[in-house]
């Protein structure tokens, strides 16, 4: 089958799915977005964790087909989804988010730093979580960020006890998930601070 | 192979980034992976690739009657169907003992062993084609434990033993037997005043890194293969795959892809031999990506144990003799079992002194799932059991559980029962005190001003199962002691390859290792002692393959001391030739060339006085300094194979637990509120990656405490759990705050003083937990994980 859908604010079609695929194999193994990340593919682990229509799902329990005509956010989408965010959604209507025409002007930025990343802009909590030591192995980032992301969006001031609720369904097996904390709260401090 | 790969990792440079040894700079990888840039083993892709599945056995131990492909071979988009007949070479692989088959042949030893290979155009084309083979088994009896691996009419797990261990082993089921004798532990037991004894049993716990295992083999031109995987040792790999291929080592070109974790659980070969072969077979690149099922049977996992202690002690708390029996389930392959057994008797004393001891351990072949290396090898069962013998110790000599430690704990100076001298700090007594003077955690976290309870500050959390009522708090304190490096008379080294040359006008040094970046953050570590040694500030990490000499591997907490100590070594070296340049093209300008100690900082050749001679771009010019150079530790003996005595570690390493824990005595559901740890660390080169290494250990040992194992049917030796739906490891609710306290007390023998500090943690962890749930509830406990219905008594 074909499935049409928008990622990152771009238009996709995905031509060939074998109606058993998940979103996950899609983004992967088809659209050449390996950032979301497949370490149980049953959803368990929150390592696949993407924004579908704004909210966070393990992709890989979301079958291709049930994407038709929606819009997802994955990790390599996450800082222009950020910015358009900080630059236009404002929280008037407490529900921040990224409307369709602000998305549909995500693109690769050419000639970036790709090696390195350096130059690269991130979102505050990407920024954060470099700077906090919470990436090691970096598996379970992508899910995490996602998953992060969406909290402070509606919670920009959360307690610990919230943090930990929230990101509950993504599992890290390096860090012990106190450098996450730090990263979490650093990434809320900063915002408070730039607003 | 013509077409795109995708995934090919490719150096990487940090220009900006200013800091050496005992900053705590920030990861090269950084960026990339929190970018979803970062390309792992799984995320590799090629053109017209096919994916790779396997097949695997439903039973643990069986005859091999008859194996049928026809059915699978004939469906659309499947190019090639293997079995143990279509091996081009050797058939068996393995590090230490080569007993594992490729493809299994005549029998199948444990659950989940691979038997038959697909490679097709679409992975569930490939597995709806493994599951059309039809295998027909005539099962065996299982041998799952001591008493049936050594009865008199055992069957033999392998039979026509030739290893380097069959010969002294008391049954051909025992991989290995380590016995330690060292003074006269009968004669000292008349002096003890207490005795106690225990038994302990420590359950199977799974590596569980996230990143499944993974890769993409690309046949080459010259009838190679170009091998993308994530590993720990690349070399060892190459040993065991090239045999099995039937190609020279030149032949088997490795790169590390992205390693998604590790923790003992790729030291052995998974999917690499298994993708080459059908790589090989087709002619067309093949992906392979083990799911979370298939990876609780894809890689070894940590030994469950069986552990008999006994200790006496005079009435005012002196040790006076310990014997001990560790007998450690190594499954149907042997895999690192030898070794794991030479560490869980080296190491079963604890950091204690302890004059006369009697210790045997040894590790079986059985039908169980295969167990080797896992983060604190053999250390972390030992530890979990002599730790439960001090606070029964305690308890029965009415002292302070602390306190007992503290006054038989070891320090430089104290000779193992090995008969080796501790020649460097251990601090044990201090860590003690560490972590014991820290403020305890406030009380009744979950009460709020004036609202009702927050559950998630309770045992049972949001399940909302209690509000207080029933819920007791206990504190324990554990330590342990664990060797860092290859023991036992292994020849352990790293390899180093630096290339310092000019670039726009700047000194840029290239480093280049087969050192395996799984997370621990090995690569930060390279370009901070690049710059420290060098004086440059751009540092470019070349990947890791095995284009350079190897590595070694990246476990048993050696590879700062390791990997570092080579780096450090190879730019030792590139820096004399940069002098030797200076001298001869500069060496008349000024007399400092000639008698002034020389150091390169900031880009420049500077006396150590700090008077600058020279850059290094004009020194060099358009010269390139390259040096590959292997760099060891000092060298280590074997055990004696009767008395276990011998100078078998190059290190030991120390970390204390302080555990405060929560539990609701009603529901048997346990809280832990707090975790703090203390350890030496030598040198701390990045403290932020120190700390995180500390906190990422001790949650492992968190989960054991509490949750973790990978339960096997003790009737089939089937596995009942393999899935992180069923076998549970901490999530972030789980886990508690956990401080970190380190001491930095060098090591004179080893570069910049360092100390292995990835496995210590794990140790202390377990037993800190269990030691706190005793303490809530008065009950013995003398198993991991601890369930709820160890605590309600409904077991």
């Amino acid at each position: 089958m074909r499935v049409n859908f928008t990622v990152n604010g771009r238009p996709q079609e995905a031509d060939d799915v074998w109606e058993g695929e998940s979103l996950l194999y899609v983004l992967r193994e088809r659209l050449g977005l390996p950032g979301s990340k497949n370490a149980c593919e049953q959803g368990e682990c929150g390592s696949c964790t993407v924004r579908l229509d704004g909210v966070p799902v393990c992709s890989c329990l979301v079958a291709a087909g049930q994407v038709e005509g929606r819009e997802v956010v994955t990790v390599e989408g996450l800082a222009d989804f950020a910015k358009e965010r900080a630059e236009h959604a404002g929280c008037d209507s407490g529900a921040c988010g990224t409307s369709l025409d602000a998305a549909k002007r995500w693109e690769a930025k050419p000639g970036q730093d790709s090696q390195t990343g350096e130059g690269v802009e991130l979102s505050p909590i990407q920024q954060a979580f470099i700077d906090a030591g919470a990436v090691q192995c970096g598996f379970c980032t992508p899910g995490l960020l996602v998953a992060a992301d969406e909290m402070l969006e509606r919670n920009p001031s959360p307690t610990d006890a919230d943090i930990r609720e929230a990101l509950s369904g993504n599992l890290c097996r390096c860090t012990g998930y106190e450098k996450i904390l730090d990263a979490v709260r650093l990434a809320a401090a900063r915002q408070g601070e730039a607003v | 192979m013509a077409g795109t790969t995708t995934g090919i990792p490719r150096d990487v440079t940090q220009n900006h980034v200013k800091g050496g040894i005992g900053e705590s700079t920030l990861r090269p990888d950084g960026t990339l992976k929190v970018t979803g840039e970062f390309a792992y083993s799984s995320d590799m892709w090629h053109e017209d690739m096919l994916w790779g599945q396997v097949l695997r056995s439903t039973v643990a131990h069986a005859e091999i009657v008859s194996i049928d492909t026809a059915e699978a071979l004939a469906m659309d988009g499947v190019y090639a169907v293997m079995t143990h007949e279509d091996l081009p070479a050797a058939k068996n692989y393995g590090m230490e003992f080569q007993d594992t088959p490729v493809l299994a042949y005549g029998k199948v030893r444990h659950h989940g062993e691979p038997v038959v290979l697909v490679a097709a155009d679409h992975p569930e084309t490939a597995r709806r084609a493994a599951a059309k083979v039809v295998i027909e088994y005539r099962e065996l009896p299982v041998i799952t434990d001591e008493a049936s691996a050594t009865a008199p009419d055992a069957i033999l797990v392998h039979e026509g033993r030739d290893d380097h261990h069959s010969g002294h082993v008391p049954h051909p089921n025992i991989v290995h037997r380590q016995p330690i004798i060292r003074g006269n532990a009968d004669e000292a037991a008349k002096r003890a005043d207490v005795i106690v004894k225990g038994e302990y049993t420590f359950g199977m716990q799974d590596q569980a890194f996230l990143g499944p295992e993974s890769g993409l083999a690309v046949p080459a031109e010259d009838g190679g293969v170009d091998l993308y995987v994530a590993t720990q040792w690349l070399h060892s790999d190459l040993k065991q795959i090239a045999p099995c291929l039937g190609l020279p080592e030149e032949k088997v070109r490795m790169t590390m892809a992205g390693v998604g974790g590790a923790f003992g659980g790729r030291e052995d070969i998974s999917m690499q031999i298994l993708a080459s072969l059908l790589a090989m077979r087709t002619g067309k690149p093949v992906k392979m990506v083990y799911n979370r099922y298939e990876s609780f049977f894809g890689h070894v996992h940590r030994h469950p144990a069986k552990l008999y202690y006994e200790h006496g002690a005079t009435k005012d708390g002196k040790l006076t003799h310990m014997k001990c029996k560790i007998v450690l389930d190594g499954g149907a392959y042997a895999s690192s079992t030898a070794s794991v057994v030479g560490n869980a008797s080296s190491l079963s004393v604890g950091p204690y002194v302890i004059d006369d001891v009697e210790i045997e351990a040894i590790g079986l072949y059985t039908n169980n799932p295969p167990c080797g290396a896992m983060r604190g090898f053999g250390a972390v069962q030992a530890c979990f059991a002599y730790e439960a013998q001090m606070d029964k110790l305690a308890a029965k000599l009415g002292m302070d559980p602390v306190e007992l430690r503290q006054l038989n704990a070891m320090e430089q100076g104290t000779i193992m029962p090995t008969g080796q001298v501790v020649d460097s700090p251990a601090p044990v007594a201090e860590l003690l005190r560490m972590v014991k003077a820290r403020p305890m955690p406030p009380e009744r976290q979950w009460e709020t001003a004036g609202e009702g309870a927050d559950v998630r500050a309770l045992p049972g959390g949001l399940s909302n199962t209690s509000h207080g009522e029933g819920v007791v708090r206990g504190v324990g304190y554990a330590v342990g002691i664990k060797n860092v490096g290859f023991s036992e008379g292994f020849d352990d080294y790293s390899t180093a390859k630096i290339r310092l040359e000019v670039i726009n006008g700047e000194p840029v040094a290239l480093v280049h290792t087969a050192m395996a970046e799984v997370g621990q953050g090995g690569v930060t570590i390279h370009a901070q002692i690049a710059r420290t040694e060098l004086g440059v500030q751009q540092v470019t990490i070349h990947p890791a393959d095995t284009q350079v000499g190897s590595a070694g591997s990246t476990s048993a907490g050696r590879q700062t001391y390791m990997t570092g100590g080579a780096i450090k070594n190879s730019c030792e070296i590139v820096r004399e030739k940069v002098l030797e340049i200076g001298r001869r093209k500069f060496g008349s300008y000024h007399p400092a060339w000639a008698n002034a100690e020389l150091l390169l900082e900031g880009g420049k050749v500077v006396t150590d006085n700090g008077e600058a001679l020279a850059s290094i771009a004009d020194v060099l010019e358009d010269q390139a300094v390259e040096v590959e150079e292997e760099w060891r530790h000092r060298p280590t003996q074997a055990f004696d194979l009767v008395t276990g005595q011998g100078n078998g570690h190059v290190q030991y390493a120390f970390a204390a637990h302080r555990a405060v824990v929560e539990v609701d005595t009603e529901l048997g559901l346990v809280k832990v509120i707090e975790l703090a740890c203390a350890q030496d660390v030598g040198k701390a080169v990045n403290p932020l990656s120190v700390i995180g290494q500390i906190q990422g250990g001790t949650t492992q040992g968190l989960g054991v405490a509490v949750m973790e194992e990978i339960i096997v049917d003790p009737k089939t030796a089937k596995v009942r759990n393999p899935s992180f739906t069923d076998y549970l490891i901490p999530t972030i609710l789980d886990t508690p705050t956990i401080p970190v306290d380190y001491l930095e007390l060098a090591d004179p023998n080893a570069p910049y003083g360092v100390r292995g500090i990835g496995e210590a943690p794990t140790l202390s962890s377990t037993p800190a937990v269990l030691a706190a749930i005793r303490a809530a509830t008065g009950l013995e406990l003398n198993k991991t994980p601890v369930r709820p219905e160890a605590l309600t008594g409904t077991l």
